[in-house]
């Protein structure tokens, strides 16, 4: 459901942008809103999150599919956590439609979706393990491999049909758009600016994204 | 077409409804799940059995896939690019990857409360508590639970992305088989798939049968399906090459 936010980039109180392929970690409070923003259009945002507080508990793409009867994302939607607690929920949403089922690339998948040559691209898996390894807030919380589960793909459309069928369509999303979602626990945010360069639902072209935050 | 010589049966092992189990799963060796009185569920996690960081991947097997289920011919990628097992055949048609597994809170709201105290072995659990039971044998844990099959659900989704449990999905007798193209550490759970819309709480027994199969022939259904497939079964002959 498409749905504007009431705020205005200029009282944000954190805005920084991701380059693409670049991760991206930061903590958003229990009542601050998060918004990101695909900038140039086409964008895909692998992002996980963690409770702040304790790590251990982090979002399930199948709690959260369960939960709501419902596989896409948009206004409305609440993201779970692996105990059943609402983690945040979108409350604003240009774009309309997000995905939590077709998951990050990696160097590995790709062996195997695209050709055994592909191995040494970068992946998200890969920002994920750069990020894991790098960053003080992810590295203080004992986030490891066995942390990264099935994310969310911000501005990614992947439609399911009635008979199952799954495919990876054209992006819906344009330059500008956003999402927006309030945090009701405090949780550590995890991102991987897709740099796939495999599929075509982004013409083949990363591209950067910006992360605001509101009180 | 799976079929196995009963010569080939190396055991077999009954999981009552509502219980939980796991096991060891070698390399070329198979499992036949038996739905024994239909409408069955098994929540299941699948775990390389010597670096047990590699496990299934529910994004990578339905994307590589390009399909929303599983059923004859697909098979279950770990997050190492690997398969770990194959659905060889199938009497079901659709088994559920999207759904996740029951918890103790949700089997009280839909079922009440029946514990060991007054129901003795009857007790209603989940599919949660039993895959961290087992889990906790193995050293794994609560980090350990990620997206799971749930054999024998078939969950679809509408034109909007709705969820539709399709009740009767599996009936008395219905059978899939399962090779494992790995050593896998299989855990599992007969609890009841969380949007099962029965009233009661009776979940269906479920017959695990073992045979040796062998590995995965240049023919086989699964490795053909598709390229991705077939890149997936290097990537995993590579694995065990010695």
């Amino acid at each position: 459901m498409l749905t504007e936010s009431k705020f205005l980039p200029q009282d944000a109180v954190l805005s920084e942008t991701c380059n693409a392929g670049d991760p991206w970690t930061g903590i958003v409070k229990k009542g601050q809103t998060f918004r990101i923003l695909d900038l140039e259009g086409n964008q895909a945002v692998d992002t996980l999150f963690y409770n702040a507080d304790d790590a251990t508990e982090r979002y399930s793409a199948v709690d959260t599919i369960q939960r709501q009867g419902q596989i896409y994302l948009t206004t409305g939607s609440v993201l779970y956590s692996t105990e059943g607690n609402p983690m945040l929920t979108i409350t604003a949403d240009t774009c309309g439609r997000h995905d939590t089922i077709g998951g990050a690339c990696s160097a590995e998948s790709n062996t195997t979706r695209y050709a055994l040559s592909k191995r040494p691209m970068h992946s998200c898996r890969d920002s994920f393990m750069h990020a894991i390894t790098h960053s003080a807030c992810v590295i203080e919380r004992n986030i490891t491999k066995r942390d990264i589960t099935a994310n969310i793909n911000f501005f990614m459309n992947v439609p399911v049909t009635s008979d199952g069928g799954l495919s990876f369509a054209d992006g819906i999303s344009a330059p500008g758009k956003y999402v927006e979602m309030r945090a009701e626990m405090d949780v550590l945010v995890l991102i991987s600016n897709c740099p796939q360069l495999n599929n075509p639902c982004n013409a083949y072209n990363p591209t950067p994204i910006q992360l605001l935050v509101w009180n | 077409m799976s079929t196995f010589n009963p010569k080939d049966i190396l055991w077999e092992e009954t999981v009552p409804g509502g219980n939980h189990w796991s096991g060891l799963m070698r390399r070329g060796s198979a499992l036949r799940f038996t739905d024994l009185q239909g409408g069955a569920n098994v929540s299941l996690l699948l775990y390389n059995f010597e670096e047990k960081l590699e496990r299934y991947n529910m994004p990578d097997s339905l994307k590589a896939q390009h399909t929303a289920f599983l059923t004859t011919g697909n098979v279950c990628y770990s997050d190492m690019g690997r398969v770990m097992c194959s659905f060889i055949h199938d009497t079901v048609g659709w088994h559920d990857t999207m759904c996740g597994i029951s918890d103790a809170k949700l089997i009280e709201q839909k079922y009440g409360v029946a514990n060991y105290q007054t129901h003795r072995n009857d007790m209603y659990r989940s599919a949660k508590d039993g895959l961290l039971i087992e889990l906790a044998k193995h050293g794994l844990g609560q980090r350990d639970l990620v997206a799971n099959v749930n054999l024998f659900s078939k969950v679809s989704a509408n034109n909007t992305g709705g969820l539709v449990f399709n009740a009767g999905n599996s009936k008395a007798g219905d059978v899939v088989d399962l090779r494992f193209d790995m050593n896998v550490l299989v855990v599992l759970s007969t609890s009841p798939h969380p949007l099962d819309t029965a009233a009661t709480y009776k979940p269906s027994d479920v017959l695990l049968t073992a045979w040796h199969a062998g590995n995965a022939k240049e023919d086989d259904v699964c490795r053909n399906k598709c390229e991705q497939n077939q890149r997936g079964f290097i990537n995993t002959e590579r694995f065990y090459a010695h």
